[in-house]
């Protein structure tokens, strides 16, 4: 978590004002304001097409926003050109120099700052060494792996010394063990450096594993900004609720203060200060729903299904048509009836927002989506 | 060491079309008129280096100034609008479809005394202007005729030109001029070698050209090899033999323009 006095001593890197960015009559970003401190290593985390690129080449500048103010460093830089901005960009397809070999690749940014030759060389040679690739100097960059091509595309836009670098999902076309493996490897690029790092990503693992600070966005809005714990823990909205994480959102009615119904039954809660019988979302992360004998609990429930995840069960339990889903460590028939507990502190009551509703009840939005994507490629 | 699959058609085309003619070409080259070996026509060869080396000279200068005129034009159809681009590339290609010699017929009338241009010159004042009948007439002729070979191949690298490169580039601090030289004008090169190569070759053995814009006061080399088989100094076997030294020379330029592109690059033949 963020102490207080970190937000007064961490001066402003990049700021954002009332930015709007309009394609044919499509509003892509939607007033947006963001403040970027110094050094920190940020996320912008949403669903595809939510507007995290456009935001990047804004920020780079190879896109002007229709409406709205850029800062770095507190300059207004709205209509300076990217050449001129003191922000790196690392590009999803990497964007290597294909007629440069590895070392003039990395010195591309130096020579056009006409740096002396042992300068290009001492800096060039220190970045390949951070990238551990100083024994591939000499090489084409289309014999690279990759992995490989990332790191030199992490050490060229490096050598300049930017005050913020803008990664645009940078590990996309990485495997999963290759992602892990330069996952950590930036984290500590980033740390050694104190550079500022801002990250795409619609992965929330990513996400959560490596920022000091995420941005939930949805379709041109900022749905929540906060560390990695804040956002799984605290989740605003149930956008939010769903996309970070695993989650069971249930429509519920907040009856009075501490005590809300979902489920045709009342529950004591931890929130207050809804209006009387104002409708709200109740989340419910699935590792917080306990199971007990049929009867013992407060909802009673059919197994209709047991997968096995390594660590824990997923066991998707129908209550009356709403279909949960609970991790736990205990197997459990299916068909079986069992009864389930929830306390009074893992109920999470939100408001209602615009786009409630629009998320199923079990799954995580990453899945529906996954689903949406194979039963298009079907 | 990989296994080549030639196919059955290709061999073929490659026995008539290349094989035979070449092997006849060196058969003659060093055949006297009574077909016995002989240096002989080697050794005459040499009586014409004279039209070698302003064979040469004008290609050269023809192909400098193919590409001189062909990199803008072809980069500045790669920028425009799909359409206007589309528009362009049809005006190029237009000429191609007309006969050589209609073209050439054309444009000695419009370049000689009494022509278009020395009309167009008098009636600004800047008096009679003729030129018909030198060597600029000639390398006029083959900018005119061979320009398309140039700005096809350079367009259509620069066509493919990814935009993230050019956005890598500005990232890095380069300006428009720096993004052009450093990174678009590099990567364009193998459009640049294949068009050199184009226009060169045609240029430096081109006939009639000569003969019909340049007055055929300066032969050029295909011209003395054209009258070798079809003029009235009658000699097949000095004709070979010119020609086997010609296409040698072409040999050697190829091999050394494609020195400055990378292996898997190489357009024009691989030595
Ligand atoms: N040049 C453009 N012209 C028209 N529409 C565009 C353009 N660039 C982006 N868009 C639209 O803007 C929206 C946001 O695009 P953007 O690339 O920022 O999404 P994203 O969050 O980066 O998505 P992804 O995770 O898929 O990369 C999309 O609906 C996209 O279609
Ligand atoms: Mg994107």
């Amino acid at each position: 978590m963020i102490k207080r006095g970190d937000f007064i001593l961490k001066k402003n890197m990049v700021a954002l004002r009332n930015i709007t960015a309009i394609f044919g009559d499509h509003k892509v970003i939607d007033n947006l304001n963001l403040d970027i401190k110094d050094s920190e290593f940020v996320t912008l985390l949403g669903p595809s097409g939510c507007g995290k690129t456009t935001i990047l080449r804004m920020i780079g500048g190879f896109l002007k926003p229709n409406v709205g103010d850029i800062f770095i460093e507190g300059k207004n830089v709205t209509n300076v050109p990217a050449h001129k901005r003191n922000v790196n960009t690392i590009f999803q397809s990497y964007a290597l120099f294909p007629h440069l070999n590895v070392y003039e690749n990395v010195a591309f940014g130096m020579r056009i700052q006409k740096k002396s030759e042992i300068q290009i060389s001492s800096q060039v040679e220190k970045m390949l060494k951070m990238v551990s690739l100083e024994n591939f100097s000499k090489r084409s960059v289309t014999s690279l792996s990759g992995g490989q091509q990332q790191r030199v595309a992490i050490a060229r836009a490096l050598v300049v010394n930017p005050r913020v670098l803008l990664l645009d999902e940078p590990f996309g076309a990485l495997d999963l063990k290759l992602r892990k493996d330069m996952q950590s490897e930036l984290k500590a690029i980033q740390q050694k450096t104190g550079i500022t790092f801002v990250f795409v990503t619609h992965d929330q693992e990513e996400a959560l594993s490596m920022s000091d600070v995420v941005i939930v966005m949805n379709e041109g809005k900022i749905q929540q900004i906060g560390t990695p714990t804040n956002i799984y823990n605290e989740p605003r909205n149930a956008f939010v609720a769903d996309f970070i994480g695993e989650s069971n959102i249930l429509d519920g009615v907040m009856l009075e203060d501490y005590i809300v119904e979902f489920a045709n039954k009342k529950f004591k809660c931890l929130d207050f200060g809804f209006k009387k019988n104002e409708k709200v979302d109740v989340v419910i992360r699935p590792e917080d729903v306990k199971i007990r004998k049929s009867g013992l609990g407060q909802l009673k429930g059919c197994v209709a299904s047991v997968t096995f995840k390594g660590v824990h069960y997923e066991i998707i339990v129908d209550v009356s048509g709403f279909k949960w889903m609970i991790q736990s460590t205990m197997f459990q028939k299916v068909g079986s009836e069992i009864g389930i507990f929830l306390n009074a502190d893992d109920i999470h009551i939100m408001r209602k927002f615009e786009h409630s509703g629009e998320y199923g009840d079990y799954s995580a939005f990453s899945d529906e989506m996954y689903e949406v994507y194979e039963n298009v490629t079907k | 060491m990989k296994k080549r699959v030639v196919l059955p058609p290709y061999i073929f085309w490659l026995v008539t079309f290349v094989l035979v003619p070449m092997s006849l070409v060196v058969y003659f080259a060093f055949t006297d008129k009574n077909g016995n070996f002989s240096l002989s026509n080697l050794n005459d060869v040499f009586l014409y280096s004279n039209v070698f080396l302003r064979s040469i000279w004008l290609g050269f200068i023809a192909t400098s100034f193919c590409f001189l005129i062909g990199y803008p034009t072809a980069y500045i159809i790669s920028r425009v609008n799909i359409k206007c681009r589309k528009f362009l590339i049809a005006m190029i290609m237009l000429p191609m479809w007309t006969n050589f010699l209609l073209k050439t017929y054309a444009w000695m009338t419009i370049l000689e005394e009494r022509g278009f241009v020395s009309c167009f010159f008098q009636f600004l004042g800047i008096g009679k202007f003729s030129l018909i009948n030198t060597s600029s007439a000639v390398v006029f002729g083959m900018v005119y005729n061979f320009i398309t070979y140039m700005i096809l191949p350079i367009y259509s690298v620069l066509i493919r030109n990814d935009r993230h490169l050019v956005e890598a580039a500005q990232d890095l601090g380069a300006n428009q001029l720096k993004i052009f030289l450093k990174v678009t004008f590099p990567l364009s090169l193998p459009g640049v070698i294949a068009g050199i190569a184009m226009v060169f070759v045609p240029s430096v053995s081109t006939f009639v050209l000569s003969k019909m814009l340049g007055g055929g006061k300066d032969l050029l080399i295909g011209d003395i090899i054209d009258m070798q088989f079809l003029g009235s100094v009658y000699n097949p076997c000095l004709g070979s033999a010119i020609s086997l030294v010609l296409m040698i020379l072409v040999f050697i330029c190829s091999g050394i323009m494609n020195q400055f592109v990378k292996r898997e690059e190489r357009t024009v033949i691989a030595l």
